[in-house]
């Protein structure tokens, strides 16, 4: 395959922002997470864990909780309003005020008729869920101190909400509380400090169990508010529960980045009478844990560390199995790096603002393994901050660096960036078609002449740029009207086709030339992570969730004999195996038959013209052939060359000199910009 | 060690051949190692497969004639000749099944044997002395024979020797009581005649055996007073014919083997290898009178390695072929396997394993598949050496002499004993060994616990030596050595045994403390020991005074102010020079120290030494703890010393000492004036050696630091790299 240049970039200063809530859906088996910048995540559990849809935060606007209501999601956060999110257009729906100050959670009960909502104030409103939205239907009965955590009971007629050094429970009826269940506080100098009930739950037993910030997770008799037992898990707080479906299990998280286990079992064999046993103790987190979710087979934790932990039960789960292995979700699975190839250029998108760099030169040549002397170091062009509160949610580069955009959720602006040799002029493409309000995909065409952008309902609006100019062309929809957003956009080189896919898993083909619709790939029941044109041939080649890859010619409307090949051997199970999803596919140019992509882990060169490795072969055999003879090699090589050698990658592209480019975010750098975990004592320290 | 198997019947004789006083007239080798040809004293020649013990055919000639030699295996022509009444040969083949009806020719003259080696052709020797090929007889059968001999000269005994693929006849004669050795070769005949040593009152050889060895003839010749002589004759050398000279054969003493009641009448002795004699028809000599012993002596050593009691009438004749002897007596001719193992130092001294494998254990009586199918041939078998004679037991009854001598050691003398003991100890095998030393050790510690004059410590000590014992088999072992002051013994004991109880190693130390210089230098211990304690007392590392981190100085600048000036520090140097001489002198003598040492290196518990090590009295501990600190200044200074590979206490193990009894003293010590100094001394060292430690442990932090890094390559914000994909 030969050697390559390495632009090996890590001024990438991408800081993902730390997990507050998490809301998991049994039904459709999506898991909501909230992060601190305000930002909803939703992944979809049942298809590898794949992230579908972000929704964007706003400055304003942080999800302090967040809820399901059958499809609906529900948040609610320190600005008071009970918001719910449009999943369809990655946007806030409707947000109702709660008139308590600031929402510290929110609940709804089992039957799905009202959602609860806990305020700064000290009351529990209770709101009825309507069609389109939700209405105030009362308050419960004030508390002194601000309502931090709620659980409805399984029965919809009861409520434990916690507070300031105590648990109320109200009967939903009367609005009245029925008990007041105090909880001890801490010892020592944690005496003068009142504890608080960071997270309560109400069994179908009316077992109420409650974690407080003395670090305690206490199990109650709800029915006549005594305290059965006191587990104390930590020095510092229980700062989430959870509880499994069937009520048999039980998880506390804490301000230590441990997460433990409860089990309701019989204290000694063969009895009937259970207690709540602690169990286990699982530490993947270096901060605190804030959210948790049980589901049937894991535990899904996150918090201060940005990482979203599934954990799986070994117990609930088949040994050795892809499901059985724990996964840390670190990146987003859509790409924050836009690389113009002809240009070197690298846009980085963050939440509010983006950056536009300018990649460094060397001189001279090296052998393999050898870093080369920069002769021109990477400079940063432009530094533009966003306008408004609302983020960033997408951006992209012409290739050949002149031209930039990037959407919020309420609008698009456009840039004619001009590069001379030691100035950068951005120019604002100042009049843009109105239908061009906000777009969740943008993408230039390879010639720059053309903007596609991402409406609603699945459609693509395109767009003509010239000079400073930039003009609706047309709307592409497509025939299955699906409502869902679209997650990738691509064109073909010569612009004469664009490829568009959505959550639905549907990628639909449209002609560029007549403008219509040319044929939908046949939907595979995978969602596909990323997509690229063959620069030749114009067969798509798409990535799925599940790491399968398919190739679909576009002339022929039907997978080429390679995807067919591909298919009938399978891939290898260590490529099967990998947790995380491929994120951007591109060619290269110069050899077609090259496909390059990247996880976060690996990335990878796909030479078509090479056999495919079979079960047995070694996937990972770069190695391997370094040590054979030149006149070996070809023999034991095969079409997957895989590099490890570049770890934790958020871009990995191909430039127009054929050097490569791969952006790396190191943990270590994350790490050491969090704010310090608790203190822990630690021998000889 | 050579030794006989069980043996087993070939056949029963007739009761002709009983009566006469010739057993048989003779065996002679087969095909191979499985067939002999057995010729009886009368008529009938018999073919032998021995491991099946069945005859295979059976030639007898007419009544009233009889067969005067024994018949022989012409290997060449796969035929059977015999001599019948003298001047007949006869001729067969194994598938003729009469003899009458065989090949016959009737020669001019008397005809004393035929005899055949394999691979050549049979050798005729007539009564008068000349010699002919058989083929060459047969050619003209009615030649003219010369006479060699003098008319009143007789054949006795006669062979045929293959020497450098040139065959040798060999006979004796006797004429008026003189012996004479008749040495003929063949092709071309040359004859040499020898006169045999008289032998004391006219006594004639009763068997003679040859075999040829490193260009030798080698011959035994066993008298009836139980002498064996050997005759050593060059098979080179004497091409010249100088006829009927007669030389002198020089003889050699090999064994004197004790007759009994009156000469040997019907003996025989057989050479099995170089060292190895059969020899039967002599009395065993612990078994009385009886003559009726197949022995196996060695005559390197003249020990006799094996022997079996054959029943019924010896007849003085014996024969070997293949590892099996062929005996005839009483009623049956027995066929008894043996093996003579090659001596070797080793095996001499006990130190050889002796694999004693299946091969040599099963009698070649059992047919095994190897031979029969590959023909495999039996190693020829090797003496083996012992280092002592042997008059009284042997090695068939191992148990008994182990038994005998318990006995001995019950009533015998002290030197009588010890000679014994040596005896068996020299060779029991290493199995028996370690049960019989326990044995012996109990009795001898019994009877020395009785009889307070009776002690025999070079035996103790040999059998200490064996290291086959241990504390427990005998407790009083170690205490009587103490008591008897035996500290070479006890030097042992520390030294082998394992399992000394704390009790007893406190009896020793307290011992070796309490006794008086003068008596300890007079004691012979172990010389390695020994020479260790002299290197370490006479300090050849004058010079490294401070080393390993002490200097002696911070003892007396503590003492006095540490801002004192020049001229006090002066002071205390000379001070400390008078009080403490700069180079530690050991406060014991050197073999005290020694045994001191051993104390040290054994092996205990401090739970239970701690309370017996209270009963040491203050002068005791302080003089043990001058010496250990003694020895831990040397340790300290002279580490190297421990690198001798010489036996020797370890800096820990001495360390260990120190603590266990500071701590079963400390009250003594503290309270005891004389102490103060030692005490004072020992703790400026301890501390000087700590802080020496603690600085130690500083640098092996820091130094652990290394392995743990690990060279990572710094890789800054942005770089250019080059890879290669494959």
């Amino acid at each position: 395959m030969g050697e390559f240049k390495v632009h090996r970039v890590r001024f990438f200063e991408y800081l993902p922002s730390a997990i507050r809530a998490l809301a998991f859906n049994k039904d459709s088996e999506r898991m909501a997470v909230a992060r601190t910048d305000g930002a909803v995540e939703i992944f979809n559990f049942s298809d590898n864990y794949f992230q579908e849809k972000v929704i964007p935060g706003k400055d304003s606007r942080a999800a302090e909780t967040l809820c399901w209501l059958h499809h609906r999601l529900f948040a609610a956060g320190l600005n008071g309003e009970i918001t719910e999110y449009d999943l369809e257009n990655l946007k806030p729906r409707s947000s109702v005020e709660t008139f308590g100050g600031p929402v510290w959670t929110i609940g709804c009960n089992r039957q799905g008729t009202m959602l609860a909502a806990g305020c700064e104030n000290g009351t529990v409103k209770i709101f009825e869920v309507q069609e389109e939205k939700i209405q105030l239907q009362r308050s419960l009965e004030r508390q002194k101190g601000r309502i931090l955590s709620l659980s409805w009971h399984p029965s919809g007629a009861q409520l434990a909400a916690g507070t300031m050094d105590m648990i109320r429970i109200f009967d939903v009826q009367t609005g009245c509380a029925t008990h007041r269940l105090l909880v001890d506080r801490g010892v020592g100098t944690c005496r003068n400090r009142e504890v608080v009930v960071w997270s309560v739950l109400f069994l179908s037993d009316r077992t109420v169990i409650s974690g407080d910030s003395a670090g305690k997770v206490q199990i109650w008799d709800g029915a006549t508010g005594t305290l059965i037992r006191t587990h104390l898990v930590t020095k510092w707080d229980v700062l989430a529960l959870a509880v499994s479906q069937d009520e048999s299990s039980v998880i506390a998280g804490t301000s230590e980045g441990t997460v433990v286990q409860f089990q309701f079992l019989p204290s000694t064999m063969g009895q009937q009478e259970k207690e709540w046993v602690r169990t286990r103790t699982f530490k993947n987190h270096s901060h605190d844990v804030r959210a948790l979710i049980h589901t049937d087979t894991a535990v899904v934790s996150g918090g201060m560390d940005t990482q979203l932990v599934v954990r799986p039960l070994l117990d609930k789960v088949e040994k050795n199995t892809q499901e059985s292995s724990m996964r840390k979700i670190l990146f987003p699975h859509k790409p924050l790096v836009d690389c113009a190839h002809r240009a070197g250029l690298l846009l980085f998108q963050f939440t509010d603002h983006l950056e536009l760099w300018r990649l460094g030169e060397s001189e001279g040549q090296g052998k393999p393994g050898e870093s080369l002397p920069v002769k021109k170091k990477p400079e940063k062009l432009i530094h533009l901050k966003k306008k408004g509160d609302d983020h960033i949610c997408s951006s992209a580069l012409s290739s050949c660096g002149g031209w930039l955009v990037f959407s919020t959720i309420c609008s698009v602006r456009l840039y004619r960036v001009q590069l001379s040799n030691n100035t950068v002029s951005l120019t604002k493409v100042s009049k843009l078609p109105r239908i061009l309000c906000w777009a969740h995909q943008l993408c230039f065409s390879a010639d720059s002449s053309r903007l596609f952008a991402a409406g609603a309902r699945s459609s693509v609006h395109v767009f003509s740029l010239s000079q400073s100019e930039c003009k609706h062309i047309h709307t592409l929809r497509p025939k299955s009207g699906s409502r869902q957003p679209l997650h990738l956009l691509c064109v073909s080189q010569d612009g004469h086709w664009l490829a568009a896919a959505n959550t639905d898993c549907e990628v639909t083909v449209y002609d560029l030339k007549t403008m219509k619709l040319h044929c939908t790939v046949p939907v595979y029941s995978s969602c596909p992570t990323a997509m690229a044109f063959h620069p030749v041939y114009n067969n798509l080649l798409m990535t799925h969730a599940d790491q399968q890859l398919s190739e679909f010619s576009v002339q022929q409307r039907s997978y080429t004999e390679w995807s067919r090949a591909l298919h009938r051997r399978g891939l290898h199970p260590l490529w099967l195996k990998r947790d995380t999803p491929v994120t951007h596919i591109t060619f290269n140019p110069t050899n077609p038959a090259h496909i390059l992509l990247h996880d976060t882990y690996m990335f990878c060169i796909i030479d078509q013209t090479l056999p495919l490795p079979d079960e047995k072969s070694v996937l990972f055999n770069q190695m391997m052939l370094r040590s054979l003879p030149e006149s070996e090699r070809m023999r034991h090589s095969h079409a997957f060359k895989i590099c490890k050698n570049f770890q934790n990658i958020l871009c990995f592209d191909l430039l127009e000199d054929q050097s490569l480019v791969v952006v790396e975010r190191p943990l270590l750098d994350i790490m050491s910009q969090l704010p310090a975990p608790v203190r822990q004592k630690k021998f000889a320290t | 060690m050579a030794a006989l198997y069980e043996g087993y019947t070939l056949f029963g004789l007739v009761q002709s051949q009983i009566s006469s006083h010739l057993g048989i007239r003779g065996i002679e080798q087969e095909r191979d190692d499985d067939h002999v040809v057995v010729t009886d004293s009368t008529r009938s020649v018999t073919l032998y497969k021995v491991s099946d013990q069945k005859p295979l055919g059976s030639w007898t000639v007419k009544q009233g004639q009889t067969l005067t030699c024994p018949a022989v295996y012409n290997f060449q022509s796969k035929e059977y000749v015999a001599i019948s009444d003298k001047r007949v040969i006869r001729i067969w083949k194994e598938g003729d099944v009469l003899l009458d009806k065989t090949f016959k020719a009737t020669v001019s003259s008397d005809i004393w044997r035929v005899q055949s080696a394999p691979e050549q052709e049979p050798v005729v020797l007539f009564e008068r002395g000349a010699v002919r090929m058989l083929d060459l007889l047969l050619s003209d059968p009615q030649q003219s024979i010369e006479e060699v001999l003098d008319q009143d000269e007789l054949i006795r005994w006669n062979t045929v020797i293959l020497a450098e693929s040139r065959q040798f006849v060999i006979f004796t004669t006797e004429q008026k009581g003189k012996h004479f050795l008749y040495l003929q070769r063949l092709n071309p005949n040359t004859l040499q005649r020898y006169q045999l040593e008289r032998e004391e009152s006219g006594l004639a050889p009763l068997s003679c055996c040859a075999s040829y060895r490193e260009q030798n003839i080698c011959l035994l010749y066993l008298y009836p007073n139980g002498h064996l002589y050997q005759s050593v004759v060059s098979t080179r050398g004497w091409g010249t014919e100088d006829g009927r000279q007669v030389l002198p054969l020089p003889r050699r003493l090999l064994l004197s083997l004790s007759v009994g009641e009156g000469p040997l009448e019907a003996a025989s002795a057989l050479e099995l290898d170089e060292a190895h004699v059969a020899v039967v028809g002599v009395p065993h000599p612990s078994a009385g009178t009886g003559k009726d012993f197949l022995c196996i002596w060695n005559t390197n050593f003249q020990t006799l390695q094996a022997a079996k009691e054959m029943g019924g009438k010896i007849y003085g004749q014996l024969w070997c072929f293949f590892n099996k002897l062929f005996i005839p007596h009483g009623k049956t001719l027995s066929v008894i396997p043996f093996v003579c193992p090659k001596s070797s130092l080793a095996s001499a001294l006990g130190k050889l394993k002796q694999a004693k494998s299946e091969e040599s254990k099963s009698p070649a009586s059992v047919p095994s598949w190897n031979s029969i199918l590959h023909g495999e041939k039996v190693q020829p078998s090797r003496p083996q050496e012992t280092k002592k004679r042997l008059t009284r037991k042997t090695q068939s009854t191992t148990c008994l002499t182990t038994d005998q001598v318990l006995e001995l050691i019950k009533t015998a003398s002290a030197e009588d004993v010890q000679r014994e003991v040596e005896g068996v100890l020299t060779r029991s095998d290493a199995q028996n060994l370690q049960q019989s030393v326990s044995l012996f050790v109990s009795a001898l510690v019994s009877r020395s616990l009785e009889e307070s004059s009776f002690y025999t410590p070079s035996t103790l000590a040999r059998l200490v030596h064996t290291q086959c014992m241990s504390h427990s088999v005998c407790p009083e072992l170690l205490l009587l050595a103490l008591e008897r002051k035996d500290y070479f013994l006890c030097q042992l004991c520390l030294q082998f045994f394992p399992d000394i109880p704390e009790a007893v190693t406190c009896a020793c130390l307290k011992a070796f403390v309490s006794m008086p210089d003068t008596d300890a230098e007079k004691v012979s211990l172990e010389p390695d020991s020994v020479s260790f304690m002299e290197t370490l007392i006479s300090g050849k590392h004058v010079g490294n005074y401070v080393q390993n981190g002490f200097s002696p100085s911070p003892l007396d600048v503590e003492h006095t102010d540490a801002l004192s000036g020049d001229g006090v520090a002066i002071q205390t140097k000379t001070k400390e020079e008078e009080t403490a001489p700069s180079e530690p002198t050991c406060p014991v003598g050197l073999h005290k120290a020694v045994l001191l040492n051993e104390v040290l290196q054994t092996a205990y518990s401090d739970t239970f030494l701690l309370p017996h090590l209270k009963d040491l009295s203050s002068e005791q501990v302080i003089l043990f703890l001058q010496y250990l600190q003694f020895l831990y200044l040397k340790f300290s200074q002279d580490a190297p010393t421990q690198m001798h590979g010489l036996r020797s206490p370890s800096l820990a193990q001495i360390v260990d000492w120190v603590c266990l009894l500071l701590d079963a003293h400390f009250t003594v010590l503290v309270m005891t004036q004389e102490a103060k100094g030692l005490m004072l001394n020992l703790h400026a060292f301890v501390k000087s050696q700590v802080r020496l430690v603690s600085e130690l442990g500083k640098i092996e932090g820091s130094l652990q630091e290394i392995n743990k890094m690990k060279v990572k390559k710094e890789i800054g914000q942005y770089s250019i790299e080059v890879i290669e994909l494959f």
